[in-house]
């Protein structure tokens, strides 16, 4: 009687996510424009990927998006989250001051930047031309458009890693920090020696969590530049709406997302392998 | 509790700490500054007091952005994801906290998977099927793929505080000769309250701000949700920012003040769900 009680999660969750999968995977060697018949393609769509040159940028777009999401933010996250702990009076205030960003909408938080920040006519880039200081708008900036979105989904992320890395900093041993404390220990010594090992696993998780996210990147690439201009701020997951929704090719979206699903699928394996085996102490 | 006992190093930290508020408020200062301005005043400085204050943004952010409607469907959508994850995955984390399941490595192991599985890999063949069934534009529709979305965090958050209730109290509440739903729905339940009311928040939270889904499954503009109108008002219909930021303003505001006022559980619950403790 018991076990049934796990079935309406799984009818939603096979009707809504497996079954949608499985046709993808199915999908990826038909041609299909979403309305007649898919005629069968073979490896045609993923050699069509291959022959793409905007594919090859957008897979390098996602390597430098994971490596600055690997070091950038989660630095930030880290530094502030110790200062926290030194501090701690105000840290509550600061948390959530630091997490506020997290919650506003990213169309809300692309607008902001674009318009009142990026913008050289009404935003602060606006304001540091007439002081002589003219920054190009970097969304404009084919070498630069790709920064100029990370900056912006860097702001609205990393205080959720901030938090987070607080709420684990603060479950390390009191006697271990005591110990290092009576020491003498210096801020530096305490973090290399007693803190970050304490929250190791914590770190590696979030670190696998970010490569995964970083191959799903989708919200601010499509309403800051929709990977452009030409292509520059190009991922993955843009180029494979452009092909479902805009080329109605789909076969070679399902292609695309297949790509992007085995970097995901890669990360989650280590993902769950670390989550359930904690599970189990 | 005191880390270290140098004076410069608390000195810096607080240093850094502010510096790390600045950047993270000083957009959201501007957003607060310029919806109260008038179009040409953003232009001549966006870092300027506006003058005179023009509470005018809002209402034409209101009217234009729909938001007497889209507000509602915004409700609609997060109210009905709610009640269902919650529902549903209740139910789900009371047998994968109790009951000994062979299979629940497995079972465990495909759950996380569609946290982490990118929506891409199921977006197309579900669209084109919502198109034929004829669920495009259809906001119980959006709140169904949310529930599948967003449900495998809430079991995974939910079995956590199922595990720290005593097994005694369910064998009390046998032995006194209740059925195992009423198990369920009479002892167990009610302890576990606080983590269904974190889940509630979370699932809120993000429902109210998905984008991805909602655009593409959301497409005549009654039919959208708030997010997805303000997306729309500041794409195409205006560039007047002052209206922009007011629009935004008012989608923000009421999830700001709901975080603030429940922050201790949003950040328990996301810190407990995605690394878990």
């Amino acid at each position: 009687m018991h076990r049934l009680y796990i079935v309406p999660t799984m009818i939603i969750n096979v009707v809504i996510v497996l079954v949608p999968a499985l046709l993808t995977v199915v999908l990826a060697f038909y041609n299909w424009d979403g309305i007649s018949t898919p005629t069968f393609a073979g490896l045609n769509n993923f050699r069509a990927l291959a022959a793409d040159g905007v594919f090859w940028s957008a897979l390098g777009n996602n390597i430098i998006w994971t490596l600055i999401f690997l070091t950038v933010p989660i630095a930030m996250g880290l530094l502030a989250a110790s200062m926290l702990l030194i501090t701690r009076r105000g840290s509550n205030l600061l948390q959530i001051v630091y997490f506020l960003p997290v919650v506003i909408a990213t169309p809300i938080t692309a607008r902001i930047w674009q318009g009142m920040i990026y913008s050289p006519v009404t935003g602060i880039f606006g304001v540091l031309k007439k002081y002589g200081l003219p920054i190009p708008n970097p969304l404009t900036q084919p070498s630069i458009a790709l920064f100029g979105v990370a900056t912006v989904d860097l702001w609205h992320w990393w205080g959720f890693l901030c938090v987070i890395f607080f709420a684990a900093l603060r479950q390390v041993p009191q006697e271990q920090i005591e110990a290092a404390r009576l020491e003498g220990a210096t801020y530096f010594q305490m973090m290399r020696y007693v803190l970050l090992p304490g929250i190791r696993p914590t770190i590696t998780l979030l670190m696998i969590m970010t490569v995964i996210w970083s191959f799903l990147a989708f919200d601010f690439v499509y309403i800051l530049t929709q990977g452009g201009p030409a292509y520059s701020s190009e991922v993955l997951s843009t180029l494979a709406y452009r092909h479902a929704f805009y080329d109605l090719n789909v076969g070679q979206a399902a292609a695309a997302a297949l790509v992007i699903s085995i970097f995901g699928l890669i990360g989650t394996f280590f993902y769950v392998r670390i989550q359930t085996r904690e599970g189990e102490q | 509790m005191r880390l270290v006992e140098s004076r410069a190093t608390l000195t810096i930290s607080y240093l850094v700490l502010a510096i790390f508020a600045f950047i993270a408020l000083f957009p959201i200062a501007l957003l607060l500054l310029n919806s109260l301005k008038p179009a040409a005043q953003i232009v001549q400085n966006p870092l300027g007091l506006p003058q005179p204050i023009r509470w005018q943004n809002f209402v034409n952010a209101w009217n234009h952005a729909k938001f007497s409607k889209t507000f509602v469907n915004s409700l609609f959508v997060s109210g009905t994801t709610i009640v269902l994850v919650c529902s549903t995955s209740s139910l789900t984390a009371y047998v994968l906290a109790r009951k000994k399941i062979k299979s629940w490595k497995i079972f465990t192991f495909y759950l996380l998977a569609t946290t982490t599985a990118p929506i891409q890999l199921y977006l197309f063949p579900l669209y084109f099927g919502f198109a034929k069934l004829g669920l495009i534009n259809n906001i119980f529709g959006v709140a169904l793929i949310y529930t599948a979305l967003f449900s495998p965090f809430a079991v995974m958050l939910l079995r956590t505080y199922f595990l720290a209730v005593p097994k005694e109290l369910e064998e009390a509440a046998i032995v006194d000769g209740a059925t195992s739903w009423q198990v369920f729905s009479k002892v167990m339940l009610p302890i576990v309250s606080p983590g269904i009311l974190t889940v509630a928040l979370i699932i809120g939270l993000n429902s109210w701000n998905e984008f991805l889904i909602a655009t593409t499954f959301l497409q005549k503009a009654d039919n959208v949700t708030a997010v997805i109108a303000f997306y729309l008002l500041s794409g195409q219909y205006s560039s007047d920012w002052g209206e922009i930021m007011a629009a935004a303003l008012i989608i923000v505001i009421p999830v700001v003040a709901l975080f603030v006022f429940m922050q201790k559980r949003f950040i328990e619950g996301m810190a407990g769900g995605s690394v878990k403790g």
